[in-house]
């Protein structure tokens, strides 16, 4: 069997290994993974690559491609094997990285201060005062514990010979630490009982360590404020994320949500008095470190770029006063210069008094001439790359280059030789990998590491994993996830004689117990508003149009009622059976205008014919760019996107998994499709409403979603009964009841042919049926006492004598058909509640009106 | 050279009044502004007095120095206003610089650049900060090109930098609405037209191209009003000229937009590599959507206000 598996295996001749020795035998390190590989049928190996893609699909892991116009997000890669480290050879890597972090803080440290390395010569001045990333405003910025750089990531290759070496060093804002979590939670369910017996390394404790220091550092910065915390207290510690449309979006959303920090945008934080505060429903909180994913001259648009629209104005000044803690430091970008690697085994002696461990690929930078000449001598060797990531210049390999193309290079080289490095063409490790395209055994693709490391007060710690980066996009040399590359888990072994248990520290008491989220902001609120209407809206609109379908297939024409003109209209009102113009377009987009129109009739409508109709909600269902579900099931997507780290990996999947199967189907549908893609859909929604009522905790943020919801119920059913009450006294009901998802109730409690008088009851009167009137402004009212707790009182007199009105009816007077009193108040009903609406966001989302920050200078 | 400006003897005082008004189509609910509007000391320049006023009043502000040594002032108004003033008033002295006649004779450029690369000197380590490209200002062939027809082989630096002066006023010309605050370099090399801030910034662009450290000045410049009228108050404006360094003399000031050898009529507010690390005043407000800017700027000789030639009616502006 073994033979078998490896039967395929090529292990490329010039290249290290992973896998097989020089004899062409298994390393030790992998024998036990391939004796159970070996033993596993076909069937069983296809199921673990279905599993781990189905997991990734589903829990949206995903890596936004800037080129990529056509569905931005890409699914993140994951082969199913891992890259194995064994204990004594990380040990090694572990010793290498710990050191390099180091140096690169005290460069850092010195760049930044004093500049004693220029003075005597170890760095030629032209690299920083000649950096694009050498970041002026930072100079002079004192560091909490001489700590600069806190969260640092290497990329490593394994040279022909099996010795590892350094290919870039990311100092600014590693990425891909979240995405290795998140490999770890995948595979580890593929295969736990190899990651046991491996004795593979846990990656939590290293994610608690990154966050004490940190929070240990931001202690220092609220004493520094002169408003240091109490014992109980905890530094208030954010993460700065760019936005939704940044490539590692996810990734940053999963870290929030995993160290438990509020996930927050430029927008959301401000600068007063020298201070960061973060924007929240119960006012400024104080923020003591800000873990950053947004580049260092885009955080300040006052000292910094002044273009930038994702800093916060006035931080570096915060920094510089010590108040805050921003991690890495600002300016750290300056470090991944590929020019300082040629430099760095005489800053190592010279600044740390010992030889680099681990060498860096040889690396020539051109701004020195004698190097230069080399370099061009040695192009067809050699990949050139930009001497300053701020450059953006894509990579270039000599041997690729001829004719006009060469020439034009080596001229742009010679006019600002300063601009460009060149690097030693790296052999990159083999690996194998698992393909579903060949499940019948491994192929070998080549490997990169990444490895990550984060600044504790005694010193440097390394992530025992790392993310591994697989080769798979069509150029073999370039390992990069923006090009299409694959990943896989990194497996570091503890020593064999180490046991599986794992420490479990407890350090909180009763008193730091949370029972709210006091740190919820403004923004965050506000999408968890839109996120309860978004889903409360989809799931009219699938209901609406599954009727309509309904009666088209299944009721003849003759066998109309009345009640068919009132459902068209319905549809019309929705724009489903409509080509909409441009009015009714901002009418849809004035979310809370909805009454304005409402005394609308469509004459138009109702003489279209059935063929018309159908081929209208056919393409409503399937296409995002007509008003039907397919728009609404994207508007609901967008506005859970910006809520990631607040929704559970459950609730995410439950939407992700309905958004993936109406994404499936965009071709042109038969009525039968339809029909059943509607239906999943009102599942699949029912299924998110689980887990809001279940899986949520009843907070803040919780009222805001169920304030969002229950207003768009209570629009939408005023809207329908309104319209009911205005047909023909002869028409049908059920149309009416079933749109409220009543029908069950009613049947099993009257079991007779709807009348009105009950309808009405069930729909308006009864505070048990979650549907009715009555019970959104029961449950509105509810959560507006919750706030008002906290913030006062806001808009129940909008609603209070209504619901009293509502309550004060007599069924047996007031419960019929066209009852203009009835329809009427149903009406001032409709009318307040998009009041209410504006309400809420004026007093708890305005700043998001005032949001348009201008710049200028004079 | 003869209608260059000669060097002036004794030590001149002058006050400047540096009003920028802002006016906003809604109402500001959060300002911050990073100012550097406080001229700074240095060899020929001392500021005898200074002061900052803001309408509305800052909520908050804090002094401090910038890379270059520059004052800058960060201030944030949280009252909500439609209207913002910023009134800088100052008084400088200014000591005598090198004459014309003091800078003949200098090293040949060459040796300067080779000095550049090879001297770490506490001058030369200062020196190399405005050696290389700026967020304004890129190097590249073309500069050079232009630059070279003044530094022919082996020519005193300051001659030469003297020469680039007078040719960049003689091939460019003075047009207000020809360029922005944005237009690249090249650009304002083709066209031939701009302000004092694109001449300065193009010389410097020469300068660095070869190799030779240059900084950007950003600062004021006395006017003369016609014969036998009184100076208009406000009638003046920012201005902006170039700094070279010469291992001798230390920094040498040229203005390619008056083609002179700065002597005791440039007001210096502060340095940098380009027009981004000294402008004088950068903001961001919340809220005010479309916006009015008014800058006016008055530089008055003490002597004369002594004498009492000048109409002191500057407070109408603010």
């Amino acid at each position: 069997m073994l033979k078998k598996l490896l039967a395929g295996y090529r292990a490329a001749p010039n290249s290290f290994d992973e896998l097989l020795d020089a004899s062409k035998q298994p390393r030790e390190h992998w024998r036990a993974m391939l004796a159970s590989l070996a033993k596993e049928s076909p069937q069983t190996m296809r199921q673990r690559l279905e599993a781990v893609e189905s997991q990734i699909r589903e829990n949206g892991v995903t890596y936004n491609v800037y080129a990529d116009t056509k569905g931005m997000q890409r699914p993140w890669d994951l082969n199913v094997l891992p890259l194995i480290l064994p204990h004594d050879e990380w040990t090694g890597i572990e010793a290498a990285v710990v050191q390099r972090a180091t140096l690169l803080n005290r460069i850092l440290g010195d760049v930044y201060g004093e500049q004693s390395m220029l003075r005597e010569g170890l760095l030629p001045p032209a690299l920083i005062h000649g950096h694009a990333g050498f970041l002026r405003p930072a100079h002079g910025i004192k560091h909490e514990g001489n700590v600069a750089l806190h969260f640092y990531a290497v990329d490593l290759a394994r040279a022909p010979n099996g010795q590892w070496w350094v290919v870039a060093d990311r100092t600014q804002a590693p990425s891909g630490a979240g995405y290795a979590l998140e490999n770890r939670a995948v595979i580890a369910r593929t295969f736990p009982d190899q990651l046991r017996d491996l004795k593979v390394q846990d990656l939590a404790g290293f994610f608690s360590r990154m966050r004490d220091s940190l929070a240990h550092w931001g202690r220092q910065c609220a004493a520094n404020g002169g408003v240091p915390l109490r014992g109980s207290e905890s530094p208030l510690i954010v993460l700065l994320t760019p936005g939704p449309y940044n490539e590692t979006y996810y990734e940053q959303a999963y870290l929030a949500r995993y160290l438990g920090l509020p996930l927050v945008e430029g927008s959301d934080l401000t600068v007063r008095g020298g201070i960061v505060w973060l924007k929240t429903l119960s006012g400024l909180q104080r923020v003591h470190v800000i873990m950053r994913r947004v580049d260092d001259d885009f955080c300040d648009p006052l000292e910094l770029r002044t273009e930038s629209a994702l800093g916060v104005a006035g931080l570096t000044e915060a920094v510089r006063l010590g108040n805050v803690l921003i991690a890495n430091s600002l300016g750290s970008n300056l470090l991944e210069s590929g020019a300082l690697l040629g430099f760095l085994p005489a800053l190592c002696k010279r600044l740390l008094g010992e030889p680099l461990k681990m060498p860096s690929v040889a690396t020539w930078w051109c701004g020195e001439p004698a190097a230069l000449e080399q370099v061009l001598a040695n192009l067809d060797q050699l990949v050139i790359k930009s001497s300053f990531p701020q450059l953006r210049q894509v990579s270039l390999f000599g041997q690729d280059l001829s004719g006009e193309a060469r020439s034009a290079l080596i001229a742009r080289m010679r006019a600002n030789p300063r601009n460009y490095v060149a690097q030693e063409l790296v052999r990159l490790s083999q690996s194998p990998v698992w393909k579903a395209s060949a499940p019948t055994g491994l192929n070998a693709c080549a490997v990169g590491l990444r490895v990550y490391a984060c600044a504790t007060p005694g010193g440097y710690v390394v992530m025992p994993g790392g993310l591994t980066r697989v080769a798979t996009g069509p150029d073999s040399r370039v390992i990069a996830m923006q090009r299409g590359g694959s990943s896989k888990d990194t497996w570091v072994q503890a020593r064999a004689q180490a046991g599986t248990h794992r420490p479990h520290s407890r350090t909180t008491t009763s008193k730091d117990l949370i029972r709210d989220d006091t740190h919820l902001s403004s923004r965050m609120a506000e999408n968890l508003f839109w996120l309860g209407r978004n889903t409360e809206r989809c799931d009219n609109i699938a209901r609406l149009m599954r009727i309509t379908l309904h009666v088209l297939f299944n009721v003849s024409p003759q066998e109309r009622g009345t009640e068919w003109a009132t459902v068209k209209a319905l549809c019309a009102w929705f724009q489903l059976i409509e080509t909409p113009d441009k009015e009714a377009l901002q009418r849809q987009s004035q979310v809370s205008g909805q009454s304005q129109g409402q005394t609308q009739s469509s004459p138009a409508v109702v003489g279209w014919s059935d063929t018309r109709i159908e081929a209208a909600l056919l393409l409503a269902v399937v296409s995002p760019d007509v008003p039907g579900l397919a728009s609404q099931q994207q508007q609901l997507y967008s506005t859970a996107s910006q809520l990631r780290e607040r929704l559970s990996a459950d609730n995410w999947r439950a939407l992700n998994r309905m958004l993936q199967r109406s994404a499936k189907s965009k071709a042109q549908q038969t009525p039968a499709e339809a029909m059943s893609a509607l239906d999943e859909a009102a599942a699949s929604l029912m299924t998110l409403s689980g887990f809001a009522l279940d899986g949520m905790t009843r907070d803040l943020g919780w009222s805001f979603l169920s304030i969002g919801r229950r207003l768009e119920r209570l629009q939408f059913q005023t809207l329908v009964l309104q319209r009911a009450l205005a047909m023909e006294a002869d028409g049908g009901l059920d149309w009416l009841l079933e749109l409220s998802d009543s029908i069950v109730t009613y049947r099993s409690r009257y079991r007779a042919q709807s009348e009105w008088l009950p309808v009405l009851d069930l729909l308006l009167l009864d505070s048990s049926n979650p549907r009715s009137v009555l019970f959104q402004m029961a449950g509105i009212l509810k959560s507006l006492d919750k706030l008002a707790l906290s913030y006062g009182s806001c808009g129940e007199t909008l609603l209070l004598p209504l619901k009293n009105a509502l309550l004060a009816l007599d069924p047996d007077e007031d419960l019929y058909c066209a009852n203009p009193a009835l329809i009427s108040l149903l009406q001032r009903i409709n009318h307040a509640s998009v009041e209410l609406s504006q309400l809420i966001s004026a007093r708890f989302f305005s700043y998001t009106a005032s949001d348009d920050q201008a710049k200028g200078a004079a | 050279m003869s209608n260059l400006p000669l060097a002036n003897s004794a030590p001149v005082r002058y006050r400047v009044i540096h009003e920028t008004h802002y006016v906003y189509q809604f109402p500001v609910t959060l300002s911050q502004q990073y100012l550097h509007l406080t001229p700074r000391s240095f060899e020929y320049q001392q500021t005898e007095s200074q002061a900052i006023r803001i309408d509305p009043q800052q909520e908050h502000f804090l002094d401090a120095r910038d890379y270059f040594g520059n004052h800058t002032r960060n201030i944030t108004i949280t009252e909500s206003h439609k209207e913002l003033l910023v009134h800088a008033e100052s008084t400088v002295l200014l000591s005598p610089r090198p004459g014309l006649g003091q800078i003949k004779g200098s090293m040949p450029w060459e040796a300067l650049v080779q000095m550049l690369q090879q001297i770490r000197s506490p001058a030369t380590l200062e020196a190399v900060r405005y050696l290389y490209d700026s967020p304004h200002i890129q190097c590249g062939s073309e500069l050079a090109g232009y630059a070279r027809d003044s530094y022919s082989p082996g020519r005193p630096h300051l001659d030469a930098a003297l020469d680039l002066t007078q040719r960049i006023f003689d091939d460019f010309e003075f047009d207000e609405t020809a360029t922005e605050i944005s237009t690249p370099l090249a650009e304002v090399l083709k066209g031939r037209r701009g302000v004092c801030q694109d001449f300065a910034q193009l010389m410097i662009g020469c300068l660095r191209s070869l190799g030779l450290s240059a900084r950007y000045v950003s600062g004021y410049i006395l006017t003369h009003p016609p014969a036998g009228q009184p100076r208009m108050i406000g009638a003046d404006a920012s201005h902006a000229w170039v700094s070279v360094f010469c291992p001798q003399l230390g920094w040498v000031d040229f203005d390619p937009t008056n083609r002179c050898l700065v002597q005791s009529e440039h007001i210096t507010l502060g340095w940098g590599r380009d027009f981004s690390d000294v402008t004088p005043l950068r903001g961001v407000v919340l809220g005010g959507g479309e916006q009015e800017l008014q800058v006016r700027v008055t530089v008055i000789p003490c002597a004369e206000e002594l004498a009492g030639t000048t109409s002191l009616a500057h407070s109408s502006a603010g």
